[in-house]
Parts: C-alpha cells; sequence; structure tokens
C-alpha cells in the first residue's frame, strides 16, 4: 500500500517550486553524522488483501470470547453493544476529526461531548463531567491529584477492594507528587474505613472489586469528619438502580466507561470518566465543553475553562493530558441514549438477578462457596478448592471464561475466582458454567 | 454541513420512548433486599427517552456538524492529521482482536501478544531504541512514562535529580507532565534561529539536570542540527535525552532518535501511524528506550519465549517504575498502527517523510511572500508563518483562520508556538496531493488580499458554519457545562 498521491511529475513541478534540486537537498539541515545511512531493516509494503490476511493470521491464534461463554470481569465487561452505537460512534465525521480547537468546525463531536458530560453528571450525581480521561486508572489518578491540591495534604488510603492495577497506576505516578498510600482493609468483602485524619482521600469503588456493595454514605462521612475528599469508582451499569456516588456523599465519581458501548479489546481503547462537585471545577483534568452563543444568539459548544490545561497553563496546569478518549465518550453517549432511564434500570436489574442466581447455583457446587456474604451487583468472588488459576484454565477447556483469580490481591485469596455476570450471559450458560465447575473440581 | 439551530438529545425526548431492548432475567427476581433499601436509586437519571430513528438521525446530523480527514485537508501543524486508512479499521474490527477480555491468559491470546512483539520490532528500529512498552494511552502519558524512569534511573544510581529541561518551544504538555512527575522545570530559550541556544544549554547544565525533553523537528518545523553537541552536554551532566515524537513523521528512516543520543522515546500513533484521532482521542502513545532504561519500564513488558515458541507478559521485572494504564495500553489502537506499518513497509515509511516534508516545503514556497516565515530555509513536515503584517489592518491570525474555513479549509494551528507571534504553524503531511495544497495556498493568497481589501470579511467569518464565532468569554463567565431543560444559556 502507498497513501501518498504524487505522481513523478508532482514531484519534479514541487521540486521546481521549492527550488530543490531533489527531495534529499530538503533533508539538509539533518547533519550527515546522524543520517541511517542504510535502508530501515523492515518488511516491504504489501498490498490490502495481504495484510488483511496477515492480520486474520494473527487474530485466529488468540480466543476471543465469542468462542466461549464470557463470564470475566474484574473491570472489564461483556455487556451488549447496541448495533446504533458502532454504525454512529464510528462515523467517519468523528472518528477521523481532530481535537475540537476550531469549534465552528467541530460542533458535532462538542455536541456530543456535552451531552457526554450531562449523562455523566445524571449517573454519578455531580455538577461537572470532563470530556473523558484515558481509563479507570487514569480516572482515579486524576481524582487523586485533585484532592491533593484541595486538601493540600499527600495521603491516600486505597481500598484493599480495588483492581489491583489500579492500585498500581495511582502509585505509579504518585511517585511524582510523592504521594503515601496507604490500605484499607476489605477482606471480608467490604472496606474497614481506617483512620483518615491526615488523608488528602480515600478511594472506594462501588461495587468494589469483589463485586460488593460498600457503605458509601458511611464512608463519605468518615472522609468528611477528617478533611479527607472520598472518592468512588462505580460502575455506569448499575446507575439505574444504585444509589448515585454524589448522592450518597462523594467528592470525586470516576468510572471505567468500557460497559458502556465499548469493546473488550484486549483492554483498551477504554474510558476513563470523571465527575465532581462544582466547587472542584477549577481543579478538573482535561477538556470540558461549554454551551454558549454566536454573535448572532444562536446556541453552540466551546471548549470552556481552558485556563486549567497544560497548552495554556504549562507547567502548572491541573493536568498533563491531552489527547483523550472521545470517541469512546462518543460511543458511550449514543450508547447510554440508547438505553434511556428504562433501560439503564432493566439492565441493571438483569445483571442483578442472573448474577445472583449465578452465585446461587455455584456455591450450591461440593468444594465451592461464596468468599463474601457482603451484598453484591453483577459479579461476585467464588471460593474453589485448590488453585483458582488452575481452576480458570480447567473451565476454559469447557468453554468458559471465569476470573481473574485473586491471588494477586492477597495471598488468602489464592483460591479465589472473580464471576461476572452481564445481560448477555443466558440461564443456559450460566447453568452450564455451574456443570463444568461441578465436574473440574469434583 | 447543515445549519439547524443546536438541539441536544435531550431535546428530542419524549417521556415513554426507547430504543433499547433488554433481556429479561428469565432466572426469577433477585433475592428480597439483594440490594439494601439505602443503596437503591431513588430518582432514575435524566437520560434521553428517543427512539432508535431519533437516536441515529440526531447523531447523524451532529456528525455532519463536523470537519474531517474524510471530509477535506486539515493542515492542521503539530498534529499530523493524515489519511487514516479503512483497511486499519477492518483489521481493528476482526473477533479475534476486538473480543479478547484483557484478564484471558496468556494461551487464549497469542496472536494479540505476536501483534504488540512484531510491532516493538517495528518502531526499535525505526528508533534505534532497545525495548518498548505499550502502555501509554497517548503521548502525554508516554511523556509521564519517560519521566518517571528518568527518576528512576537517577534515583537507582544513587543520584535524585529535580530539573528537567524544556525548550520555549515545546508543546505544553511537556512542561505540565515534567511538573507532574515531581520535578521543576527549566527553560531554555530558542536563538534567533529557532533552535536551542546552546549557551543557555550550557549555562542551565549542572547536577540537577534529570534530563532534556526535545521534539526534533522541534515546533518550529526546524530540525535540531546541534543535536549531538546537545546530547553531548546533557549526558555530560549526566543526565538523559527524552524524544518527544510528536513530529516522528518528518524523519522516519532518514534519521533515528537513537542514532541522535537520545534515552527515551515516545511515538504519538495517532499522529505518524494513522490510528484515527476521534475526535481528540483515543491515541496510543508507546515509550521505547535504550538498553540501560529498559529495567525501568512499565510492566509486564511482551516477551517472547523462542525455545517454546510463545509470547507471554514477563512479569518478572523488579526495577519497574509500575504501571501506566488499567491493561496493556490502547490495543486496538495498535492494531490499526500495525496493520498500517505492515501495509506501507519500510520502503513506505521512507516515503512518508519525503513526501510530508516536500509537501510542507511546496506550501510554504507557494504563500510565504504573503505570509513570512519565523525562520528561514528548509522546513521539515511544517513550517511557523507569521501573519503579523496584518495586524495594521487589525486583522489576526485568528481572522485568516476564520475566513479559511469559509473556503473550505481547515486553518492551521494558529497562536503557537507561543515565541512566534501571530504564528500560523501548517501541517500538511504527505498524502495531500499537489491540488489539494494549491487549493489551500490560493486561498490563504485570496485571503491577504482581503486582509487589506475587505478587513471586515475576515472580522466576520466564518458565515458558511452552522454557528458563527462563539463566545468563549461568555461560555466561561456563565458556565453551562451539562444540559438543562429549555436552554438557559440563549436566553441569560
Amino acid at each position: 500500500m502507498d497513501y501518498t498521491p504524487h505522481t513523478d511529475d508532482d514531484v519534479r513541478a514541487m521540486l521546481a517550486t521549492v527550488g530543490a534540486e531533489s527531495i534529499e537537498e530538503l533533508f539538509s539541515t539533518i547533519p550527515s553524522s546522524v543520517r541511517l545511512e542504510r535502508d530501515l531493516a523492515l518488511p516491504g509494503p504489501m498490498t490490502e488483501a495481504g495484510v488483511v490476511e496477515l492480520l486474520e493470521g494473527l487474530a485466529r491464534q488468540n480466543h476471543p470470547i465469542d468462542s466461549m461463554a464470557c463470564f470475566a470481569g474484574g473491570g472489564a465487561y461483556d455487556h451488549y453493544i447496541p448495533a446504533a452505537v458502532r454504525h454512529l460512534a464510528y462515523r467517519a465525521e468523528f472518528a477521523t476529526s481532530y481535537t475540537p480547537y476550531q469549534p465552528e468546525l467541530s460542533q458535532g463531536v462538542l455536541g456530543v461531548l456535552f451531552e457526554y458530560q450531562s449523562m455523566v453528571c445524571e449517573l454519578a450525581g455531580m455538577d461537572v463531567a470532563n470530556a473523558s480521561l484515558y481509563d479507570g486508572a487514569a480516572a482515579l489518578v486524576e481524582a487523586v491529584n485533585l484532592a491533593a491540591g484541595a486538601t493540600r495534604r499527600d495521603k491516600v488510603v486505597v481500598t484493599q477492594a480495588l483492581n489491583p492495577n489500579y492500585r498500581t497506576v495511582l502509585e505509579t505516578a504518585g511517585a511524582g507528587p510523592g504521594y503515601t498510600f496507604e490500605t484499607a482493609p476489605a477482606l471480608s468483602g467490604t472496606t474497614e474505613i481506617p483512620d483518615l485524619s491526615d488523608a488528602a482521600c480515600l478511594i472506594l469503588a462501588q461495587p468494589n472489586f469483589f463485586g460488593c456493595l460498600e457503605d458509601v454514605e458511611a464512608a463519605a462521612r468518615a472522609a468528611h469528619d477528617a478533611g479527607a475528599l472520598l472518592i468512588v469508582a462505580f460502575d455506569p451499569t448499575s446507575a439505574g438502580i444504585l444509589e448515585a456516588p454524589g448522592v450518597l456523599g462523594a467528592d470525586v465519581a470516576t468510572a471505567e466507561g468500557q460497559c458502556l458501548g465499548n469493546g473488550l479489546n484486549y483492554g483498551g481503547p477504554y474510558l476513563g470518566i470523571f465527575a465532581t462537585k462544582k466547587e472542584h471545577i477549577r481543579r478538573v483534568p482535561g477538556r470540558i465543553v461549554g454551551a454558549t452563543v454566536d454573535a448572532s444568539g444562536r446556541g453552540g459548544f466551546v471548549l470552556t475553562l481552558q485556563a486549567r490545561e497544560q497548552h495554556i497553563r504549562r507547567e502548572k496546569a491541573a493536568s498533563n493530558v491531552c489527547t483523550n478518549q472521545t470517541l469512546m465518550a462518543i460511543a458511550a453517549t449514543v450508547h447510554l441514549s440508547w438505553l434511556g432511564p428504562k433501560g439503564l434500570a432493566e439492565l441493571g436489574e438483569t445483571c442483578l438477578a442472573r448474577s445472583h442466581r449465578a452465585a446461587e447455583l455455584a456455591a450450591s457446587v461440593s468444594g465451592c462457596s461464596l468468599a463474601f456474604d457482603a451484598p453484591f451487583f453483577k459479579e461476585f468472588v467464588l471460593r474453589v478448592p485448590g488453585d483458582a488459576t488452575e481452576v480458570q484454565a480447567r473451565l476454559a477447556e469447557h468453554g468458559y471464561l471465569v476470573g481473574p483469580p485473586l491471588g494477586s490481591v492477597d495471598p488468602s485469596l489464592s483460591d479465589c475466582l472473580l464471576i461476572a455476570v452481564t445481560e448477555k450471559r443466558s440461564p443456559d450458560q450460566i447453568e452450564g458454567l455451574c456443570k463444568a465447575l461441578a465436574e473440574v473440581v469434583a | 454541513m447543515t445549519a439547524a439551530s443546536p438541539q441536544t438529545i435531550f431535546d428530542v425526548s419524549a417521556p415513554g420512548r426507547r430504543s433499547s431492548t433488554i433481556p429479561e432475567a428469565g432466572v426469577g427476581p433477585a433475592p428480597a433486599g439483594a440490594i439494601p433499601e439505602r443503596l437503591r436509586r431513588r430518582t432514575p437519571p435524566r437520560l434521553p427517552e428517543v427512539s432508535e430513528l431519533d437516536l441515529v438521525r440526531h447523531y447523524t446530523r451532529l456528525s455532519q456538524r463536523n470537519w474531517a480527514i474524510d471530509v477535506g485537508p486539515y493542515p492542521l501543524g503539530s498534529c499530523t492529521m493524515k489519511y487514516n486508512p479503512k483497511v486499519n479499521e477492518e483489521t481493528a474490527a476482526l473477533p479475534g482482536f476486538r473480543n479478547l477480555h484483557p484478564w484471558q491468559p496468556e494461551s487464549q491470546v497469542q496472536g494479540a501478544l505476536r501483534l504488540l512483539w512484531e510491532t516493538e520490532r517495528i518502531l526499535v528500529e525505526l528508533t534505534g531504541m532497545a525495548k518498548v512498552t505499550f502502555q501509554p494511552a497517548a503521548g502525554a502519558q508516554g511523556e509521564m512514562t519517560g519521566l518517571l524512569m528518568m527518576r528512576a534511573f537517577h534515583a537507582a544510581a544513587g543520584d535524585p535529580r529535580s530539573v528537567v529541561l524544556i525548550p520555549d518551544s515545546a508543546h505544553g504538555t511537556n512542561p505540565a507532565s515534567v511538573a507532574l512527575a515531581g520535578f521543576k522545570v527549566r527553560q531554555i530559550p530558542s536563538d534567533e534561529r529557532g533552535l536551542v541556544d546552546l549557551a543557555a544549554l550550557e549555562a542551565a547544565l549542572d547536577g540537577q539536570v534529570a534530563g532534556l525533553m526535545l521534539t526534533n523537528p522541534n515546533t518550529l518545523g526546524l530540525f535540531e542540527r546541534d543535536i549531538e553537541k546537545i546530547a553531548a552536554a546533557v549526558h555530560a551532566v549526566g543526565g538523559l535525552l527524552y524524544f518527544d515524537g510528536a513530529n516522528l513523521n518528518a524523519i522516519l528512516g532518514k534519521v533515528r532518535p537513537g542514532d541522535m543520543g537520545f534515552d527515551i522515546v515516545h511515538i504519538n500513533t495517532h499522529k505518524t501511524f494513522t490510528t484515527p484521532h476521534g475526535g481528540g482521542g483515543p491515541g496510543a502513545g508507546p515509550v521505547a528506550v535504550t538498553e540501560r532504561l529498559a529495567r525501568f519500564l512499565p510492566a509486564p513488558v511482551v516477551g517472547y519465549d523462542e525455545g517454546e515458541g510463545r509470547w507471554f507478559w514477563d512479569t518478572d521485572r523488579p526495577d519497574s517504575i509500575g504501571r501506566m494504564h488499567g491493561f496493556h495500553g490502547n490495543f486496538g489502537v495498535l492494531v490499526r498502527a500495525y496493520t498500517y506499518l505492515r501495509s506501507i513497509g519500510g520502503e513506505g515509511l521512507v516515503k512518508v517523510a519525503e513526501r510530508a516534508v516536500l509537501n510542507a516545503n511546496y506550501l510554504r514556497k507557494r504563500i510565504e511572500d504573503a505570509y513570512p516565515m519565523a525562520h528561514p530555509g528548509w522546513c521539515m513536515h511544517e513550517f511557523v508563518a507569521t501573519a503579523r503584517r496584518y495586524r495594521a489592518q487589525g486583522v489576526r491570525a485568528m481572522d485568516i483562520a476564520k475566513r479559511l474555513i469559509d473556503l473550505g479549509y481547515h486553518p492551521p494551528t494558529v497562536y503557537f508556538p507561543l515565541v512566534v507571534e501571530e504564528a500560523m504553524m501548517a501541517e500538511p503531511t504527505e498524502t495531500e496531493s499537489r491540488e489539494s495544497l494549491d487549493g489551500l495556498a490560493d486561498a490563504l493568497l485570496q485571503i491577504a488580499g482581503e486582509a487589506s481589501s475587505d478587513p471586515d470579511l475576515l472580522h466576520r467569518a466564518p458565515v458558511t458554519t452552522p454557528v458563527g464565532r462563539l463566545d468563549e468569554a461568555r461560555a466561561a463567565r456563565r458556565l453551562h457545562v451539562r444540559w438543562e431543560p429549555g436552554a438557559p444559556w440563549l436566553s441569560e
């Protein structure tokens, strides 16, 4: 393939215009001592059909979840993606556009992002949302930065019931500002709130990494009494039936938005959702879209409060984020519009009922039990006889994907597996999983 | 573009209407009390209630109020808005890639790991580096990754450092990342050539300098020809060199960051490797490093066991800085980048650089009498012109940009880099044809004439878009950042 349009005549004519003998002359400002004086040791060009065949070959070396029943969770979920989402969000007018810095040419993207912010505020019970961040982990990193700035403290208390990858991301990013991290234990399924007296924030997940529901209100009281902020990472698919974190007292709500119209894609591109109360608006990271009017009074949308951002504020910016996940936010917006309030509630109810059915059946398998008693939403921890990783592998042979195993969260959980049940898992698949489980652990 | 008045999806909502169909549970209700009452949502979220046709029309119409590469030229400097091949979308949508769960065991994702491994081999050859992480989701996250590695490198040597040097022409993400990584910014001025001022650099170097971040070619579209001296000076005080890959498109196969002396490189796949910008994201910002920094890379990295012929996640990285992404990075974006890299191959990559530089110089030459260059001589893939001379007529770079919209083009980047007055920064990319560049140049020349003959025409522009110039000051003063019934921003 070659996507350059120049004919030989074009090249000759253009060189004549610029007054160069050769294209090479245009590179003469590069000192010859650093030039690569050989061809790149890379394969040559391919035909389009050839490259498709190559990629199809690689794709065939994978076992996508379509070939299994996917009960895997842990921050990424196999929810149904409506046909309309793919057709609309991936329209080339959205996909091949740039950051909307010229608003007159970007009313499409800006308009959708304004709707996105509005919907996120509704789900989260917050006043202001940004136009997206990289993923659920990055959203938490930014939430911590907001809390540290607002409280002028640098201790971060994190529930043990948080995606262990997120925890690592928090600590990695925290090395810059020099935050200290403490763990709030959660081996009973829900978080025990420790002393927060000099903490910038407490981070909870609702539902948490074990699927269990936390007492967000009590956590908010404890945090606020100690002068700390409460950050809650919530699950947008639960927002039709679970109370919004903002309503329960959270100061910042974040989420992984993959579940809203975005494919699993082996972990990305996903969608970092970020929302907070209005008193923190000037500490919000990244882009925010606002509504305004033009000279003749027509309504339209622009990027606003840009003085927070890196391209204006440089080293004093609220965040370094520039490129975000706009296209994923567009997909989430179309998806939420497709769901509507009733669809979102029904989605939650179906996940709730089916996950409880799965938990009941799985716990009745000899040698298996639920690890925790706490209420859960769409995901639960199953204790299995022996090594959870081994059970996961054997279930895969039966066509069921579960997990992740939880040994990496705490060694005492090495016989524990996460099992997630979305609305896509049929009652037959749930029964099939539990039958397979019985065989595997027998 | 349609000129209908702006209407959000909320404004077409009608209670009781819907698009969605959700399966009934079919297993009976969840046990009573499955969710404690106090955790039950009391007020449903105000989401729109629309039919599927309402939904389709609304978002189709919105999409038509948007510029895009597929619509026309997009010469934004520093953004590399080149054509995004359609085949990339086809391969990324293959179920074997799209439907992989990030927690799947390695044995189920051998093709995905192999794709990353092969991509790493290509990036290593292109950059002259040794090892790559794919976790960063965009350039700024790549910067953060590189800076945290710098921090870890100096800490491991028992020589923690506090300062990072940045030229005054740098992207805003550079200083913002430096601050977030816990360093202080020391800014290096550009000299009259538009290049790093060597004397100022020498003066700024001391034992506190962790490293220098540099874009080369720089944001003025000029190659930092003193790069060897710069690298030697920074290395002499024990500092590291960070290559901001924003402008990699200009030098593919011509010169490699590793050969210039850089230690850390980030790549913007959404610039150089044709993955769609998506209205502002997603991107992917892989970071490549030299051998001596490889042990600090975020973990895990992709490994290959030659004996067993299998790919794996190498988690045994005790010196790693940790992790930047919740999972493995923007894999779906990387599938597109790999597709592109294999499509055009090594020869194609060199041609990309050559044609990008030819196009930029051609456009530069065609307009430079009306828009003088900030710096003379050959440019690389982009150039910075100045519209300073039109200020006398009360015409600003932004007026020229807005008028260009009416003539059917997306404007160049304006007012960046900050070091050039009334800057207009244009990067046509290699995928624009000569005719396309001629059209853009003719439009710019026409506007230069209009700036004298009819400046009001420029002040009024754009008039062909669904909205005219929007009141940004008002947007910031009377904040409306979410939908409210009755659209109060229209009336107050």
